[in-house]
């Protein structure tokens, strides 16, 4: 009778997380005759690229396809893979919470907003991966998520990538010392201070651990009176931290506030981390290329606040020279729309060759995401989240024409029309005409605690 | 190997980014000469493209431009296979009254007031902000910059890109700017209901004709040779009544920039309109007002959540195919540099590059009553132009050398230099 029981809650359970589970939406697409740029294997001329159930298929010439599969004719034209965004706050509702300098136990998956027209509008310019992060206002902030940018659902769920490892933002300098030091005078108020809040987060982890692992050896030893620590998941996630399982986002700019977060990893055994914005990226390239995944950058973004004074456009041609993975970042609903232009400015600002600046916004943050196994280039077996664009997608004249995730077409430039609104929510909302035009931003929720200009 | 590597790295320096490596204890200055810029691809911007013509600049001007011309005692440039243009004007930017925008104490394009007419952007220029040289390699040479907030926040003026003192880098042209009263949220924040946004947006205008009149009055007694009081806000109005500054009236939405075409036309004068986000909507209203726009930035989101993506991008060219006058602008600070790919955008989005071309040249110095001077490439206009490798709006472009009123400008700023001393660090870890 109990094995039965069993047998059916089990089935239950099966059906409830496999048979029932509505998969992503996957499609099949033979593109022809393209310049493909693979980003791994160069540029492949006149180049057919065979897409079935979201997956590349096959990459050759004059490939075949069954019947009832649609054929984009790309004569002309440049197919590179979906773009890749490292560090965004698009598709998110709330930003900071901004409550305490370790906020480890907050989730970015849980206040995604599939509504978000700049869903669309990043689409339409050839991005289709977002790393969705937590804002700047604590040293160790939210968990983040990333996002495949399936546009149309009213489903949060459905945008959330779930290959994707995990990943958490940390934040150095000025913003962690201005809203805890400056608005709530609380450690920290200096770079000191961050110092400090990591390593007490670190050391309290450990002993949350041992603590944890003494339990669990006293269990085993069949102690009968000792109880179950308090679960703590703010601690339980720094010690995923420790234990390699979480990647480390951090927003840094001053090359000395990145030495100390490398030396503390390199102390705690993280290897797992990368660093955001990071302006000052270029004095320190070759520890961040000896000891970090990488470096995700601003194109030319500088001098809007003082740690970022002694900037340089430069900061992407240095670092790529240095050997270190580097990416260029958005952090802006605007600038994500155009992110392969970002990209272009490393050939004015430093000489960067056509497949070092694509593998900026492609291959590279991939490989920050630790999602490279499935997307980032054109290969067979990866994700079909491509975009195909009319000129080389280097050139300020090139305009990206069709953006397809796992295959599926979300933006097609022929057909584009007025309020993409419509496609998730089919009542006419108010839509007044906004002066500015806020885009998400680190600092994000933080703003009442201030009376200053926003900061990034 | 090492000192190969470092040759390598030299040259390559010296070649591909036409950067000039810094020799220590070398003093690198903008500085004046007779050059003689040879076998040249000249885009004129006014007399179309002259291919393997010479450009002589003497006393700052631009004073010949022809084949095969003499050589004598002149610096000679050789341009083979490259590029010279006029140099690029931005219609809108805080550049040099600004250094670090989060730092208040830097921040100098804000006066306290809603009507300060009288405030000079030009006083508060630094002509020696870290900015400046990193936005004149890029072949911008000449913006405006201008003051923001209330209804008259101060008087723009037109800079060119070198000079040791505002007065020296002063371009010529001042305008009062304006905003127009808006019935449009400023943000996403911004909840007031819309009758609300109407009335504040109503009251405002109430209050600056109020202004107007007062202004009037200040101009007639002036005129009649009556004794008038120290009042700076209104000797300034009365200038743009008396059409001797112009106006600049910032306006973006679509009923505000129709609002504004008929205060302008009751109010007697020709304003240049700037921002127009949502020109393209009564493009064709403005181009039978014959009102000039400086528009931009162009690389910006939609001012609307139910417009096309591309809204911003078409903007320019609808308005340009309207029959409209057309400059474009950054309202950038430090990063004014991107004004030619604001341009590219906007060229690919439907406007081409001849017209985005006017669009940063010919036609704002136009607006600005300059065109004897400025905005394109003909002899006896300013030899304000630069060298590049190929077309200036593609980022793969090389600016290899920029002219300011004849004043040969060095080729480097604080991002160069940083890219020099740390590409290649001496102590690995």
């Amino acid at each position: 009778m109990n094995k039965k029981l069993l047998l059916l809650a089990g089935l239950i359970i099966w059906l409830g997380t496999e048979g029932f589970s509505q998969k992503n939406p996957v499609a099949d697409v033979l593109i022809k005759n393209a310049h493909v740029i693979t980003i791994t294997n160069g540029t492949l001329e006149d180049t057919d690229v065979l897409i079935q159930d979201g997956i590349i298929k096959e990459i050759g010439a004059n490939l075949k396809a069954k019947k009832n599969i649609p054929v984009v004719d790309a004569t002309g034209q440049y197919l590179m893979p979906g773009i890749i965004d490292a560090h965004s706050h698009l598709a998110l509702e709330i930003i900071n919470e901004a409550s305490s300098p370790i906020t480890s136990e907050v989730q970015m998956r849980d206040v995604i907003d599939p509504f978000d027209i700049s869903i669309y509008r990043a689409l339409a310019g050839g991005t289709t991966i977002s790393h969705a992060m937590h804002g700047s206002a604590n040293v160790i902030g939210g968990q983040n998520v990333t996002l495949k940018l399936r546009y149309g659902t009213a489903d949060p769920e459905k945008l959330i990538m779930e290959e994707a490892p995990r990943t958490i933002k940390f934040a150095l300098g000025e913003n962690p010392t201005r809203v805890h030091g400056i608005g709530k005078n609380l450690q920290p108020r200096s770079r000191m201070g961050v110092e400090a809040v990591i390593r007490n987060g670190f050391e309290e982890a450990l002993q949350y651990k041992r603590v944890w692992a003494k339990w669990e050896k006293d269990k085993q030893d069949k102690k009968i009176n000792s109880t179950p620590p308090k679960y703590n998941s703010r601690l339980q996630t720094l010690v995923d931290i420790l234990e390699g399982e979480i990647i480390i986002h951090c927003h840094s700019y001053r090359a000395d506030e990145i030495y100390m977060l490398i030396q503390v990893c390199q102390e705690y055994g993280i290897d797992k981390i990368v660093f955001s914005h990071v302006n000052e990226g270029f004095k320190v390239a070759p520890e961040l290329a000896k000891y970090t995944m990488g470096a995700s950058v601003f194109s030319d973004w500088w001098a809007y606040k003082f740690e970022v004074y002694y900037s340089t456009a430069y900061n992407a041609a240095i670092l790529t020279k240095n050997g270190v993975v580097t990416s260029i970042n958005s952090d802006s609903d605007e600038l994500i729309r155009h992110l392969y232009h970002e990209a272009a400015k490393t050939q004015r600002y430093g000489g960067l060759s056509d497949d070092e600046a694509l593998a900026l916004i492609t291959i590279n943050p991939a490989k920050q995401l630790g999602i490279d196994q499935f997307v980032g280039s054109i290969e067979v077996g990866k994700q079909a989240d491509l975009v195909l664009f009319d000129k080389h997608p280097l050139s300020i004249y090139a305009i990206p024409q069709i953006t397809w995730v796992d295959g599926v077409k979300y933006f097609d430039r022929a057909s584009d029309e007025a309020d993409q609104r419509l496609k998730i929510n089919v009542k006419r909302s108010p839509d007044p005409f906004l002066l500015s035009t806020g885009t998400h931003n680190c600092m994000q929720d933080v703003d009442m605690l201030f009376t200053e200009n926003q900061h990034y | 190997m090492k000192a190969f590597k470092l040759f390598l790295g030299l040259c390559f320096l010296l070649l591909n980014q036409g950067l000039i490596a810094q020799i220590e204890g070398e003093v690198i200055k903008p500085f004046k000469a007779n050059f003689l810029l040879t076998n040249a691809t000249i885009y004129t911007v006014t007399n179309g493209v002259l291919e393997n013509h010479d450009l002589l600049i003497e006393n700052g001007l631009i004073k010949v431009i022809g084949r095969d011309l003499p050589e004598q005692n002149h610096t000679i440039i050789d341009c083979s296979g490259k590029f010279i243009y006029p140099g690029f004007i931005d219609g809108g930017t805080s550049l040099g009254i600004v250094e670090i925008n989060a730092l208040r104490e830097t921040q100098d394009y804000m006066e306290l007031g809603k009507v300060t007419p009288q405030m000079q952007a030009l006083t508060a220029v630094n002509p020696n902000g870290v900015a400046i040289p990193v936005t004149r390699v890029s072949g911008v040479t000449t913006v405006l910059t201008q003051p923001r907030g209330g209804y008259f926040p101060g008087t723009a003026a037109l800079i060119n890109l070198n000079g040791y003192t505002p007065e020296q880098m002063y371009g010529g042209f001042k305008g009062v700017n304006m905003n127009f009263p808006s019935a449009a949220r400023s943000g996403s924040y911004d909840n007031r209901s819309l009758s609300d946004l109407n009335k504040a947006a109503k009251e405002s205008l109430k209050e600056i004709d109020e202004l107007w009149e007062k202004a009037a009055t200040y101009l007639s007694i002036k005129k009649k040779g009556g004794e008038l009081e120290y009042y700076p806000e209104m000797e300034q109005i009365s200038k743009v009544l008396d059409k001797e500054l112009p106006l600049l009236i910032e306006v973006n939405a679509a009923q505000d920039i129709i609002s504004a075409l008929a205060w302008a036309k009751e109010k007697q004068i020709t304003p240049i309109l700037t921002g127009v986000a949502e020109g393209w909507k009564v493009a064709d209203k403005i181009a039978a007002a014959g009102i000039p726009v400086i528009t931009g930035p162009v690389l910006a989101l939609p001012t609307r959540n139910s417009d096309k993506y591309d809204a911003p991008y078409n903007n320019p060219a609808l308005l340009q195919k309207a029959g409209v006058k057309i400059a474009l602008r950054t309202m950038e600070a430090e990063n004014v540099r991107n004004l030619p790919f604001h341009a590219g955008f906007a060229a690919a989005y439907g406007m081409g590059t001849d017209e985005a071309l006017k669009a940063i040249t010919i036609n704002p110095a136009e607006m600005f009553g300059l065109s004897e001077q400025m905005g394109s490439l003909e002899e006896g206009k300013n030899a304000t132009l630069f060298i590049s490798d190929g077309d200036p709006f593609e980022p793969k472009t090389q600016i290899q050398q920029v002219f300011i009123k004849g004043y040969r400008i060095p080729m480097t700023n604080r991002h160069i230099r940083l890219y020099q001393e740390f590409l290649n660090r001496e102590m690995q870890p």
